[in-house]
């Protein structure tokens, strides 16, 4: 029997999971030993000596930080981040990076160690019905109960985390499952037990509809999302050319920064809540929209009955169900971004359509832009955020940058002021906004990308939620750059106390701040501090320049706020800007329960 | 869904107020045919837990034993966008292997079975026997002052008997929900 075992590949359920991640091209997972997973782990040990680290596991300091490591790494690169966690608290400390990657559509793959077979049910210790708890929050999960299926369930996990509308699979792993042998089959060898098989064409008649439709607007707008960047690098590049066939102007969701670039003259910035007023004015304006790859999200509809009011819509989308969710549009074509937009230039093409005159919708827009929707208050003494901002962008544009944020107020201000020209620079929590998300993301950007600059754009209290990772930063040599745009508030509560509750501040106060330049010391990272606007440029180029994971707490104006600002229960032509006077009686009673 | 409002009172239409109002509520019974694993039960139950849509009645058994597919009926309500998104939802899930909107389909059947315990003596239990037998229900349990009778049918023709055993003595009810296919050659 056991000169036998090599030829059949008879390998342990732990040796399994090394090889399938091997076959699967895995090279990095982000993780944390347990009980449940000691064979695994075991496994991994025993691979790395004798392969030479071909599977890099990065430790993490919390489960969380692993899951959003993950997204960091999946999204900057376009391959799925992998985490492995032990049962009970390791697979529930990572459920909140699990939600995070299903509400932005990013591929991952998680393992969770589970107690044995004999033992579920039984309130084991480290016991959790994971499966139970993250059936909601994952794209599709499986509890393995045979080691035979393991070589097929992991090969169909990654086929599902990654194609369609992209998500986290999770894969709960008991005890006995690893120790237990079985053959192992690699990912061509495999037949999935699932007839999932999501559509990638578009129906082509539609396509033709959607063309005609498009050559015949006065005042189309091309609404580009998350989408256009999963879809990876060749539906930019379609993205890009069909904006230039048609000449129409382009806005994006937040989750899809970067797929257009930002110095195109037919960009207009962010759309949204606190997205440009160019860019929210065409959005009402517009009689053509084409949304591709985004998905009608309350943070840019607004208002839905007042959404768009004069637009005829198309709506490109890999996923049925987000066709007609939240708004009805008049073609929907089900599909992949990449696809069917390049199959509209091809249409476009063939019916021989030329770019109409939109001289009047452009002259129109340059209205709405000299009106600088952006435009703030400058100041000689204090920092204010959106400087530091511009400063930072003006000192990273011409470097191979990549940002990640937190969540709040600066990191809608880091998507107004920062400018990307290419897609998977940007890497942000969206769907979820899950404050401690950008610094364990900027840990796995830095890994796929170690020579690059890598920028956490955060704010004092987001920070906190996740700073124990700067430990895995230092451990892995990842120089993270964590840009604290520090005001002492958790801004977006605070600005919205004061829009929406009579400025009654109710714990928005970030009291008992660390001092964040002893606290990077104490990590063994570059601390440095700045609040005199006249020196910041000079230390943002410390922070570029130092070889080490840097926190650099930039004191910023306390009180400003985030503009324009669609207020809620407020269409996109009503958004209100900086120079406001009285923005506590812009939100009406019916506005104030919204949130 | 997102008629113009006629005025400027009335409440925001954000996404979060959306109640879809403004369409009638239909009645829609759907064939899901799913992968017979554990925990698919959960995954659609739990889908229209999450997403707020309701539940009027379901049915699931494993129907191929071959294919390893379970088919689950499940009667809900909603405006057509509703249902549309209920369709679309489920038809994403991994494990759904087709989805059928029966309703819709002109060759759709439904039957139901109930089980109808009714006690009564005199008058009131030789009524009750002369309904079961026009509504051709079958005694599988009979005491001098009771009955349990077997029906099968149409929900609505099965609402029917319960309306005329009610005053009649019906002491107890087991419903199995509706099972649905569709009539003609074509599975």
């Amino acid at each position: 029997m056991t000169d036998t075992i090599q030829d059949t590949k008879t390998l342990t359920g732990a040796e399994i999971v090394v090889q399938a991640l091997v076959d699967q091209g895995v090279e990095v997972i982000f993780g944390y030993p347990g009980g449940a997973v000691l064979p695994i782990y075991d496994a991994l040990f025993q691979d790395s000596a004798k392969h030479d680290d071909r599977l890099r596991h990065i430790l993490v300091r919390h489960e969380q930080g692993a899951t959003h490591a993950a997204e960091g790494y999946a999204r900057s690169t376009g391959k799925p981040g992998v985490v492995l966690v032990t049962s009970g608290p390791g697979a529930t400390n990572a459920i909140t990076g699990i939600v995070d990657a299903l509400m932005d559509s990013i591929p991952m793959v998680v393992f969770t160690g589970q107690v044995p077979t004999h033992l579920i049910g039984s309130d084991a210790f480290q016991e959790a019905d994971t499966i139970g708890i993250t059936r909601t929050c994952t794209k599709h999960n499986y509890l393995v109960k045979n080691t035979a299926d393991l070589p097929r369930i992991i090969h169909e996990a990654f086929h599902i985390a990654t194609s369609g509308r992209p998500g986290p699979v999770l894969i709960d792993i008991p005890k006995d499952v690893q120790f237990g042998t079985a053959e192992y089959q690699g990912p061509n060898e495999v037949t999935f037990g699932h007839t999932y098989n999501p559509r990638t064409k578009g129906d082509q008649g539609k396509i033709a509809d959607a063309v005609e439709m498009i050559a015949a607007a006065k005042r189309p707008l091309i609404y580009s999302g998350g989408g256009v960047i999963n879809s990876g690098p060749k539906a930019a590049e379609a993205l890009r050319e069909f904006a230039a066939l048609t000449g129409a102007p382009v806005t994006s969701t937040l989750m899809g920064l970067g797929a257009f670039p930002a110095s195109n003259p037919n960009w207009l910035g962010m759309v949204g809540m606190h997205g440009s007023y160019e860019s929210n004015h065409a959005m009402h304006d517009c009689d053509v929209m084409i949304c591709i790859g985004a998905r009608f999200d309350d943070r840019v509809t607004g208002r839905l009955d007042a959404f768009a009011p004069k637009s005829k819509k198309i709506h490109i989308d890999i996923d049925p169900s987000s066709i007609n969710k939240n708004v009805r549009v008049d073609i929907g074509i089900v599909g992949d971004c990449g696809s069917v937009v390049s199959d509209m230039i091809a249409a476009w093409k063939a019916q021989r359509h030329k770019a109409a005159d939109l001289k009047a919708w452009w002259d129109q827009i340059g209205e709405w832009r000299a009106r600088k929707g952006f435009a703030y208050r400058g100041s000689d003494t204090v920092i204010k955020p959106q400087y530091a901002l511009e400063r930072l962008q003006a000192l990273t544009k011409d470097r191979d940058t990549y940002i990640t944020t937190e969540v709040g107020q600066h990191q809608m201000w880091a998507a107004q002021f920062l400018h990307f020209e290419e897609p998977n620079r940007w890497m942000t929590s969206g769907g979820l906004g899950t404050m401690g998300y950008g610094l364990p993301a900027a840990v796995g950007v830095q890994l796929a990308h170690p020579k690059s600059l890598v920028i956490d754009v955060a704010g004092e209290a987001s920070v906190q939620m996740t700073m124990q990772e700067m430990s895995t930063a230092v451990q892995f040599k990842l120089p993270i750059k964590i840009f604290i745009l520090n005001n002492e508030w958790m801004g977006m509560v605070r600005q919205w106390q004061q829009l929406l509750h009579g400025e009654r501040y109710s714990q928005s106060y970030s009291d008992s701040l660390p001092d964040f330049v002893k606290m990077a010391e104490a990590f063994g990272c570059h601390g440095i501090r700045c609040s005199n606007p006249a020196e910041l440029d000079d230390k943002i180029l410390e922070m570029i320049n130092s070889p080490l994971p840097v926190i650099f707490d930039c004191v910023v104006e306390k009180a400003e706020n985030c503009f324009p600002m669609i207020p809620s229960g407020k269409a996109h032509n009503e958004m209100i800007l900086g120079d406001v006077t009285d923005i506590g009686n812009v939100i009406d009673a019916a506005g104030r329960k919204l949130v | 869904m997102s008629t113009p409002s006629t005025s400027g009172n009335l409440p925001s239409q954000s996404a979060y107020e959306m109640t879809h109002t403004d369409s009638a509520e239909q009645r829609a019974t759907f064939a899901v045919i799913v992968d017979n694993e554990p925990g698919v039960l959960h995954r659609v139950v739990g889908l229209f837990a999450g997403r707020g849509y309701n539940i009027e009645s379901l049915t699931v058994a494993e129907t191929d034993k071959r294919a390893h597919t379970s088919r689950i009926t499940i009667v809900t309500s909603g405006t057509p966008e509703v249902l549309e998104q209920i369709r679309a939802q489920l038809d994403k899930t991994v494990c759904v292997r087709g989805v059928r909107d029966v309703t819709k389909d002109p060759l759709g059947v439904e039957r139901e079975l109930a089980l109808v315990k009714v006690k009564g003596t005199g008058e009131h239990r030789i009524e009750a026997l002369r309904l079961a037998e026009i509504f051709r229900a079958n005694v599988i349990d009979t005491n001098l002052d009771s009955f349990v009778f077997e029906l099968t049918g149409a929900p609505g023709k099965i609402d029917k008997f319960l309306d005329l055993m009610r005053p009649l003595g019906l002491v107890e009810l087991s419903r199995t929900g509706v099972l649905s296919i569709t009539r003609g050659t074509e599975a």
